[in-house]
């Protein structure tokens, strides 16, 4: 693919909000994740929950939007001055030239969840003020920041569980490739609900202690909540530094709905098809932002792909020890640490794992590492299958 | 300027209440025969191991069903097919059950229920019947899903130069959520695009933005379905193709984007 410039990015996990407090929880090894003491929610469980979340007002005039996931969507775009530069953006291109593209899990489910518990005891209806399209439905985050910048092109929602919010940076770079738009707003946002709090608990995927990544104990996730997001651009006259989308790379199980394929085979796909479309060999990437979520099933499967084809010379690690795996958000997240990575020359390292798993043959980082990053690789991957990898680099 | 959005369209799959399958369709679209309302036929998916066919779900099943219909169509191997699936809701009987059960004193909710909540259940239905490791992209645009679905579809037709196959479906709630989002039935629509135009081409379609309104269809049955069932927002793409009449209809997608399509013969 023609490289892209992340021209502005942020992201807002339990580690802090925006870019200073990622990068200094990351360099000092710290997590965001605590004991669930989320709604009423009685799991032993722990999760990456972001402070404030529910402080965050939404203009007036979007009031129909006001749900815990779209108050993470605002404060998320309005950190590390990026909304500005969306609306700078806007007036560069025009309000129809510049798409909105977000990946979610959830959306603003816990809406309705909530709502059932308010229903009329003798009609069985939902509260008047429940706003099923504006909070509930998966688009709504894209549809609530389209209306936000007052946005009038192409939007839409990418939800395929866990590589959501990667995914929606191969469906930008498309449309930007092919002149349809001239700049993307590019992301993922899903927020803490009782349905994947429960359900990954149903599924006994969830720790009962701040999740291990690649751990040869590790025994399960830690659930999270986060929002990130990038403005993609074309690239010509890129500052040298500036940080680049090289190559995006889309596969499928085809296999289980929540359970990986063994081998990884799906996931060395994906991994094979961003490396070919950035042009780049596995000799060429310096470290790996793996999906590792923690529990056994994936690590191991993802853990033989990418040792089937970087053996162990490239540093990698998962950094959902830190953040909590944040779902549909993961992919955009991770792909800021990706930024982050290139432009400070640091190599994340994995908060809760102690003794990586011998059985993975992966040169898996436990502690930071400072060096020259030149190319990165991020795999997000999620339940039904769906598997998505992006190759980041730095402007020559 | 021409679009890059551009395809020829090998093949075609429908269901709607009523329209049992895309002949039907073809022929009450062309007039022949007249529109009688029914609810929609949602037949087992074959291609499921046994288990997952008994308990597939309505939006599975419509999915499955069209995604079938448009490869059988344009003898296609959908072990080898690009897919997008482009669906405004997810399984909405699921949903409500989930909802109702999170709300009660009792939230163990079944494992098997949580993963068929995520957006993405029938593709990867899709993928387990098919075998196919092909990437497969999964939409939510609201009211907009089927236009987001067609300009993603051909977009990657467009770069990657192989077919790709566009599912979009939507399923109904059951109340209390019906009353907020009152979906009436299930319906699909599956297009097969190729960028080459092959043997199996039925019409090249061109796809570009505009601001023109989306024209009704004239019969109302038909025009009410097509404002009920986001999916079935495609019915006068449709209708040029069951009348193979060349020319252009604008479809709704996202106000004020709206597609122009343009469907031109073989």
């Amino acid at each position: 693919m023609t490289p892209l410039l992340l021209s502005a990015f942020t992201a807002t996990s339990c580690l802090g909000r925006g870019l200073d407090a990622t990068r200094h929880a990351l360099r000092s090894g710290r997590s965001g994740l605590a004991p669930c003491a989320f709604e009423t929610v009685k799991l032993d469980t722990w999760v990456g929950e972001v402070a404030g979340v529910d402080d965050e007002r939404l203009p007036t005039a979007l009031a129909d939007y006001d749900c815990r996931n779209n108050r993470l969507t605002r404060l998320g775009l309005e950190t590390d001055g990026f909304g500005n530069q969306v609306r700078d953006a806007i007036d560069r291109y025009g309000r129809a030239r510049v798409g909105v593209f977000l990946g979610t899990s959830t959306a603003g489910i816990l809406q309705t969840e909530l709502a059932y518990r308010r229903r009329d005891p003798a009609t069985g209806a939902l509260p008047d003020d429940f706003h099923y399209r504006t909070t509930h439905n998966s688009f709504s985050l894209a549809e609530f920041t389209r209306d936000y910048f007052g946005l009038e092109g192409m939007a839409m929602a990418i939800s395929t569980a866990c590589s959501s919010s990667a995914k929606v940076f191969a469906a930008a770079a498309r449309q930007i490739e092919l002149g349809m738009i001239d700049a993307a707003v590019v992301g993922g946002v899903d927020t803490l609900c009782l349905t994947t709090l429960y359900g990954f608990a149903s599924l006994q995927l969830t720790s009962p202690r701040p999740c291990r990544p690649y751990d040869a104990a590790r025994d399960g996730i830690s659930i999270g909540e986060g929002a990130g997001f990038a403005l993609l651009e074309r690239a010509a006259g890129a500052a040298p530094g500036s940080v680049l989308l090289l190559g995006a790379g889309e596969s499928s199980d085809a296999y289980h709905m929540s359970s990986p394929h063994p081998e990884g085979l799906g996931a060395r796909l994906a991994m094979e098809a961003a490396l070919k479309s950035a042009g780049l060999t596995p000799a060429d990437i310096d470290y790996i932002n793996l999906h590792g979520t923690a529990t056994p099933a994936n690590d191991a499967a993802e853990g033989t792909a990418v040792a089937a084809l970087f053996g162990d010379r490239v540093p990698c690690s998962s950094t959902k020890g830190a953040t909590g795996h944040t779902l549909g958000a993961a992919g955009a997240i991770e792909a800021v640490i990706c930024a982050l990575a290139l432009t400070d020359g640091l190599l994340p390292g994995s908060p809760g794992t102690a003794t990586p798993d011998p059985a993975i043959p992966v040169q898996y980082l436990l502690e930071r590492r400072e060096g020259r990053v030149r190319r990165v690789l991020s795999n997000s991957f999620g339940f039904g299958g769906s598997n998505c990898s992006l190759v980041f680099g730095v402007a020559a | 300027m021409s679009s890059p959005l551009r395809a020829w369209i090998e093949g075609i799959g429908l269901i709607a209440p009523g329209l049992p399958d895309w002949p039907a369709a073809r022929a009450v679209l062309r007039g022949e025969q007249a529109y009688a309302a029914a609810p929609s036929v949602l037949p087992a998916p074959a291609l499921l191991p046994p288990a997952e066919r008994r308990r597939a779900s309505r939006v599975v099943k419509t999915a499955l069903a069209v995604g079938l219909e448009a490869v059988a169509h344009a003898g296609a191997d959908a072990s080898q097919l690009t897919t997008v699936f482009a669906a405004s809701g997810a399984d909405g009987h699921n949903c409500h059950a989930l909802c109702e059960q999170l709300a009660s004193d009792d939230r163990q909710i079944s494992p098997t229920r949580f993963h068929n909540s995520v957006h993405n259940a029938a593709a990867g239905y899709w993928g387990i019947a098919t075998g196919a490791m092909a990437p497969c992209q999964v939409l939510c645009a609201y009211d907009a899903s089927f236009g987001a679905g067609l300009l993603d579809a051909l977009a990657q037709v467009a770069l990657m130069r192989q077919p790709v196959l566009l599912i979009a479906y939507d399923s109904e709630y059951p109340e209390p959520l019906h009353a907020k989002r009152p979906i009436p039935d299930c319906a699909g629509v599956a297009l097969l695009l190729n960028p080459e135009h092959g043997p199996r081409a039925l019409a090249a379609i061109t796809v570009s933005p505009t601001a023109d309104a989306a024209e009704p269809l004239a019969d109302a049955e038909l025009e009410a379905l097509r404002a009920d069932i986001p999916a079935l927002r495609a019915l006068p793409l449709l209708q040029r193709l069951a009348t193979g009449d060349a020319g252009r209809v604008c479809l709704d997608y996202l106000a004020p984007m709206q597609l122009a399509v343009r469907i031109g013969p073989c």
